[in-house]
């Protein structure tokens, strides 16, 4: 199964489920729910935190959080 | 709506939304900042005059500015404020009218939060903000559309051109004319049975206040732990599961939001990310130069905060010169006229002092932070942050703390982490606040001539860099180990929103450096003063009539009041404990004297310098010299040598560097936290640390 820090840079996903409740919850609420287009922004520099485009804008997430996040490839 | 009642409004919104930005151009300065009682919120409340079209008659409103916030959902303090003071109906603060600031540029998240607002039922008016940002994109909303479909009037504005801020207040006044607003989602379809009793066990009608309720009532205060009994029966009776349900609705929000999005917005070319910030971006978050960037800026802040102060700094020192000049003419001799001059003034001159400095760099970081650059450092730096325990978002309070750790600790609020949060608060006070510049700056002119220099660079100056190093990696490497002693339960995300760039708007910038100077001189300003009235008195009054005997015996002295003066501290109850400390700070290179030094920073740290000169005075009876030259001329009666030789400065500023000498940060760091064994650790560990460090240095340089 895929997650998000897997993703390279501009690889466009759909979010399948997140795995973490909390998590899922402050997600969701940004607007990355299941179903939602979301790519890789660009890294920081050590590869982590990640910047990831959703919905129209940045959110920066760290890399143990985006493992939760499980998506799958293509538009 | 009665002329003669204030109409209390509610600011809410996501954060970045412009909502403070709005919140400064409606009330200006008229603002008070408090916490909400028992919790580390801000509370913000500002007033603002609307004057009505038709009469001349205006109408007082208070705006409360609560925290920005993504959903209703208690996920944090912040958001379990905004829920509690919406809907708690006995809560003082319970508004007439909420004003939800929406981001047009963001709009689909923003009205997931505003249409949860919205379905609280109070009266609400959206404020849509950034439609100049969308109208550059090429989108269209049709706000006539929008207003139909969420029910509660909606107006376009400006916050930062202050375009729209006239119809938005025309929009209050009429806001008694709105029908309640329809639901924009059914709740009750998730747990009919469950919103019924909870309505008639609460007394509730509004089906979504119910169900929050619900979700909520734990962190919930205007319940007796009796209703909440109950409320907890229903809910296990019902199998409701708040984290699921509210999962469930924030998916059918966002289905409804879908829909209405496609009806109301038109974007021709989707998808149009925002050019100008993605290749600032390029720049400022490359592994290379994002650093290099981010290095520059705090090489510029430091260079202005040095430089640009000192006018300021001195005009302020020449006042209060004036000011306890005149004070000590005019009030007639004695006690009373000692207190005012060296106990009230002292203090007051020690606190002011620092104003410059403090506003000078919230300056910048109020900048930083407004045009969204902040985010940015947090995202270079937080992988290398947290390999210390720390997080990105420490940047902003360790930054503050090179200005004066008492705001700074009161930043680390941002920190969602608890854990990465406490360790920020225990470490900022290790960084190298203006306080103790002048001690650094009087114990460096010492040990090293004024005229050295070091290839280009002048060595007093790096020396004083030196210890602004000194100061950060202690605080990296105690954060690291605190990072495996302390323990949580609590497990934690960080998801930060990264905004685009932005103009910074000046009068949020002024509005904030305003805002951390009340906040320092109110803080620290009440602890330094009444610090340094005890210490006034310490340093008057000595046991039985040992200072009449110093009266008598100088009595027939010429010019003998500085003699007197510095006979009288050694005398004094200051005195007498240096002497009882002198055998604990023998190691480390210091006497009694610089004992009582040590012990009157507790006020403040630079009370030092003033206490040194009135201490060396002796044998400078005309008081001619500098702080410098009198301590330079101290000699050691063992070895009859200077006794300021380069080791006991040494020992004396790492001591500065690392002790924590500052009651009003023990204060903030107390209330911060909510319990006295954080400010008692600090308190420990750092006195420690600067015993340890002054101990070896002094052993290994003697």
């Amino acid at each position: 199964m895929l997650n998000l820090s897997n993703l390279k840079q501009g690889e466009v996903a759909k979010v399948d489920s997140i795995l973490d409740n909390e998590l899922e919850l402050k997600l969701m609420e940004m607007g990355c729910l299941p179903g939602e287009k979301i790519h890789i922004e660009r890294k920081a520099p050590l590869g982590d935190p990640i910047a990831i485009s959703i919905s129209g804008y940045t959110l920066s997430i760290r890399e143990d959080d985006a493992k939760k996040v499980l998506v799958t490839l293509g538009q | 709506m009665k002329d003669s009642k204030k109409i209390i409004l509610s600011l809410v919104g996501n954060p970045n939304s412009g909502k403070t930005t709005l919140f400064n151009s409606l009330t200006g300065l008229n603002q008070k900042v408090a916490n909400f009682p028992g919790i580390t919120v801000e509370k913000k409340v500002g007033a603002c005059q609307i004057s009505q079209l038709s009469s001349k008659s205006k109408i007082n409103t208070d705006f409360i500015d609560l925290p920005g916030t993504y959903s209703l959902f208690p996920k944090s303090m912040d958001e379990s404020v905004t829920f509690q003071v919406l809907c708690n109906p006995k809560s003082e603060h319970k508004p007439d009218i909420n004003v939800i600031v929406v981001d047009a540029s963001n709009l689909k998240r923003s009205l997931f939060f505003a249409t949860q607002v919205i379905d609280l039922k109070t009266p609400c008016i959206l404020a849509l903000n950034m439609m100049d940002i969308v109208e550059s994109n090429g989108t269209k909303i049709d706000v006539e559309l929008l207003q139909e479909l969420v029910g509660v009037p909606v107006i376009p504005i400006n916050a930062r051109k202050q375009l729209g801020i006239g119809n938005l207040k025309q929009a209050i006044l009429k806001s008694h004319l709105q029908d309640t607003p329809s639901n924009f989602i059914d709740i009750k379809n998730i747990c009919p049975e469950l919103i019924d009793n909870l309505n008639s066990l609460i007394g509730e009608e509004k089906n979504y206040r119910s169900f929050q309720i619900a979700c909520n009532f734990d962190t919930v205060t205007h319940f007796s732990s009796q209703d909440k009994q109950e409320i907890k029966l229903l809910i296990d009776k019902h199998n409701f599961i708040p984290k699921r349900a509210q999962a469930t609705e924030t998916v059918r929000r966002y289905k409804a939001l879908d829909v209405l999005i496609e009806k109301c917005v038109y974007n021709p070319k989707k998808n149009k990310t925002n050019e100008l910030s993605h290749k600032l971006d390029n720049v400022l978050t490359h592994p290379i130069f994002g650093f290099i960037a981010f290095l520059s800026v705090l090489f510029l802040i430091f260079q202005a905060v040095f430089s640009w102060s000192s006018y300021p700094m001195d005009l302020i020192d020449q006042s209060i010169t004036y000011l306890s000049q005149t004070a000590a003419s005019v009030i007639p001799e004695g006690k009373l006229n000692s207190l005012i001059v060296d106990g009230v003034i002292a203090g007051l001159g020690g606190i002011l002092i620092f104003i410059p400095q403090i506003a000078i760099l919230f300056a910048f970081i109020a900048i930083l932070e407004d045009t969204g650059y902040m985010t940015r450092v947090s995202f270079i730096t937080d992988k290398v942050l947290r390999g210390f325990g720390l997080s990105g978002r420490s940047i902003i309070p360790l930054l503050s703390g090179a200005a004066c750790a008492i705001p700074a600790v009161m930043s680390a609020r941002t920190i969602p982490n608890f854990k990465e949060r406490l360790i920020t608060i225990m470490v900022v006070p290790l960084m190298s606040c203006a306080a103790r510049i002048p001690v650094y700056t009087l114990l460096i002119a010492m040990m090293i001539p004024s005229d050295k220099t070091f290839l280009i660079f002048n060595v007093q100056g790096l020396t004083m860099m030196g210890f602004y190093v000194i100061g950060f990696v202690a605080a990296i490497a105690i954060a690291f180990l605190m990072k495996f002693v302390i323990k949580t339960k609590k497990q934690s995300y960080f998801v930060m929103e990264m905004p685009t760039y932005k103009i910074p708007d000046w009068k949020t910038v002024i509005i904030t450096i305003v805002e951390k100077v009340k906040v320092f001189i109110i803080d620290a300003g009440k602890i330094i003063i009444a610090i340094s009235i005890i210490l006034w008195a310490l340093s008057s009054y000595g046991p039985s009539n040992s200072f009449e005997k110093i009266d008598q015996k100088y009595a027939k002295v010429e010019n003998a009041e500085i003699i007197i003066a510095s006979k009288k501290l050694e005398a004094s109850y200051a005195g007498i404990i240096g002497k009882t400390i002198e055998p604990v700070i023998k190691p480390l290179g210091f006497d009694w004297r610089i004992g009582i030094s040590l012990i009157t920073s507790f006020a403040a740290r630079e009370v030092f310098v003033g206490t040194m000169s009135t201490i060396y005075s002796v044998g400078d009876a005309d008081n001619t010299k500098s702080i410098r030259e009198k301590l330079m001329s101290q000699t050691n009666p063992n070895t009859g040598k200077p006794f300021f030789t380069p080791a006991v400065c040494i020992s004396l500023l790492l001591f500065y560097a690392f002790a924590m000498q500052c009651m009003s940060t023990l204060a903030i760091v107390y209330r911060e936290t909510n319990s006295i064994k954080w400010p008692v650790i600090q308190f420990v560990y750092m006195s420690g640390l600067a015993y340890l460090a002054s101990f070896i240095a002094y052993q290994l340089l003697t």
